[in-house]
């Protein structure tokens, strides 16, 4: 957990402070034009593949718009290019179309609407946290007793291993249904459905992370004639923190993506799951992008949260802020 | 959680007698097709108060030795007693402070919570915890380093930091598997010396382990000779110079003629495997 300060980090800083603006220009251009020219060189490639990909859409739509002898006329390339990339349901729709589209879910209702893009996904950042924490108990309970009861990890690990090969596409529609037989509704079937994805990485990272206590350590702890509890609180699990952050990022994001799944099938719940099923639907692909955009942006708030929250914790404990 | 128990359980007859080894033998893997003899016949009274080094080789057994005396190995044979009681029991009792190699300090508690470590799971009451912490530290002269991480401490501080911690519930025995043995010279002189001190001020039993004849022969009152394979003991040798000791003992006539015969037996040790 103390790892010597990056060397490289401190090196930056102070050529910073002593060269100032070309410094900072260096930077820019090392850090910056990389960025910003692969982001061009994608939104390129998209607008490509989206003018390729809807150009039969559009030449159609030209057609059934014209009439008589212009039907049957040679359609010229700048009509049916503009015509491919502001259809109403193109195969892949053009960035800007989806831009608006989030723009209008986002800005242009009041995000009590079924219609906003934000409730949906609040509805689905509830779910995800939920099932994170279940998830997050559940894995942590489960990693505490295979690393005590040996003999149990012969016995269940197999079967945690087959419970995370079933697809869960096909298992969440089960699972609701059976929940509801057992009068458990609400937020808590997609909840359950996130923490079955993700409190598999959090056993795997603490059965690994509460073994990962150095050696000299524990018998530091056995010298003192210490408790095996007093041997998890005060060894093991600090020793295990790294590993449970590193398990929470995998698991928040798998947790994001049960809940999405689970929200294909209770989709009278709203989320962006449901959004994904409505769109698809009627055909909206462009309301389907956009709740992707929303569901990659609600991932990287997640994971970014879990990264934070790792940052503040090991300072606290004596990090070297490495 | 009940506190430390005190008075400590001894046997009246042998109070001057800190630990007792008779007939020990250690062999490991003796199953197997080619088992290794660690320790043979070890045979040793150590008595309370005195200042003990286990001087040897690599792979003579001085540190498993130790270890055995801790409980964290058990011997093959032989009869071990720790203050009249078994070593095992004597670890439950909290008898024995270690002090490794490595400082071992956990990297995510402060100096003083390093500390407290061992007060917190022996169940010292807080008020009583704070004041063994500032006492010890004071003691190895950290104070002004109390709310610093390990890693922020330099390896001789560090050190000085698990000296305290093994000192902090007051334990009869201090055990030290070449505690310095990781640090260079000019901070090991000056912790030899600090060592010294808390030695003759705490009057507790040390038992040190080193493959260092100047370190053994300063801080020591007897050193025992180990040689290897097997692992025995050599020689033991009493070092009576005066207690209160300072680093310039070390060009006197006594000491040279001391740290001649540890030399002598340890040279001995050695003929004897490869004649």
């Amino acid at each position: 957990m103390s790892l010597p300060r990056p060397s490289g980090l401190t090196a930056i800083k102070t050529r910073g402070e002593s060269q100032g603006l070309a410094w900072f220009l260096s930077q820019l251009w090392h850090h910056g034009v990389p960025i910003v020219g692969v982001g061009i060189l994608l939104i390129l490639v998209w607008y490509g593949g989206a003018i390729l990909l809807n150009r039969g859409l559009a030449e159609n739509y030209i057609h059934n718009q014209a009439s008589g002898e212009a039907a049957q006329a040679q359609i010229p390339t700048a009509q049916w290019v503009w015509q491919s990339l502001n259809l109403d349901r193109p195969k892949l729709p053009a960035p800007d179309q989806i831009l608006v589209e989030l723009k209008k879910s986002i800005f242009e209702v009041p995000t009590s609407s079924k219609r906003s893009l934000v409730y949906h996904t609040l509805v689905t950042i509830k779910a995800t946290l939920f099932g994170a924490g279940l998830g997050l108990g559940f894995g942590l309970v489960l990693a505490i007793l295979l690393i005590y009861l040996r003999s149990l990890m012969a016995s269940i690990l197999p079967w945690i291993i087959a419970s995370q090969t079933i697809p869960i596409i096909a298992l969440a529609p089960m699972l609701v249904v059976i929940l509801n037989q057992l009068k458990i509704t609400g937020v808590l079937p997609k909840a359950m459905i996130a923490a079955y994805l993700s409190f598999f990485p959090v056993t795997l990272g603490m059965v690994k992370g509460l073994t990962s206590a150095e050696p000299l350590h524990l018998e530091l702890f056995r010298s003192y004639a210490a408790r095996e509890w007093q041997v998890f609180l005060r060894l093991r699990l600090p020793a295990s923190l790294p590993y449970l952050f590193a398990s929470m990022r995998i698991g928040i994001a798998a947790s994001l993506v049960g809940t999405i799944v689970a929200e294909l099938t209770k989709s009278e719940d709203g989320g962006i799951g449901s959004r994904l099923l409505a769109g698809s639907y009627y055909g909206q692909t462009v309301q389907i992008w956009a709740a992707l955009v929303a569901a990659s942006a609600t991932a990287l708030i997640l994971v970014g949260l879990v990264s934070v929250t790792e940052k503040l914790m090991l300072r606290f404990m004596g990090s070297n802020g490495s | 959680m009940k506190a430390k128990p005190s008075p400590k359980a001894r046997t009246a007859d042998d109070s001057s007698i800190a630990v007792e080894i008779e007939s020990l033998d250690l062999v490991f893997n003796p199953q197997s097709a080619a088992p290794v003899q660690a320790l043979k016949n070890i045979n040793l009274k150590i008595a309370r108060g005195s200042f003990v080094s286990f001087i040897g080789p690599s792979g003579c057994g001085k540190t498993t030795l130790m270890r055995i005396i801790a409980d964290l190995q058990k011997p093959t044979a032989g009869r071990v007693r720790v203050n009249g009681k078994s070593p095992e029991q004597a670890r439950r009792d909290h008898d024995y402070g270690f002090v490794f190699q490595a400082p071992a300090l956990l990297p995510w508690r402060t100096i003083e919570q390093n500390v407290a470590l061992p007060l917190e799971v022996m169940g010292f009451p807080r008020g009583e915890r704070e004041q063994r912490i500032a006492e010890n530290l004071a003691r190895v002269k950290l104070e002004d380093f109390a709310l610093k991480y390990p890693f922020q401490l330099s390896g001789g501080m560090q050190q000085r930091a698990s000296i305290a911690r093994a000192l902090a519930f007051d334990p009869d025995l201090l055990l030290m598997d070449e505690p310095f043995g990781a640090l260079d010279e000019i901070v090991r002189d000056s912790l030899n010396l600090q060592l010294q001190q808390l030695w003759r001020a705490s009057q507790k039993t040390v038992i040190f382990v080193t493959h260092s004849i100047p370190e053994a022969v300063f801080l020591s009152t007897q050193i025992i000779v180990l040689s290897p394979r097997p692992g025995r003991i050599q020689d033991i040798i009493d070092c009576d110079l005066p207690s209160n000791r300072e680093l310039d003992i070390r060009e006197s006539a006594e000491f040279a003629a001391i740290a001649n015969r540890v030399r002598q037996g340890l040279r001995e040790g050695h003929s004897y495997v490869t004649p």
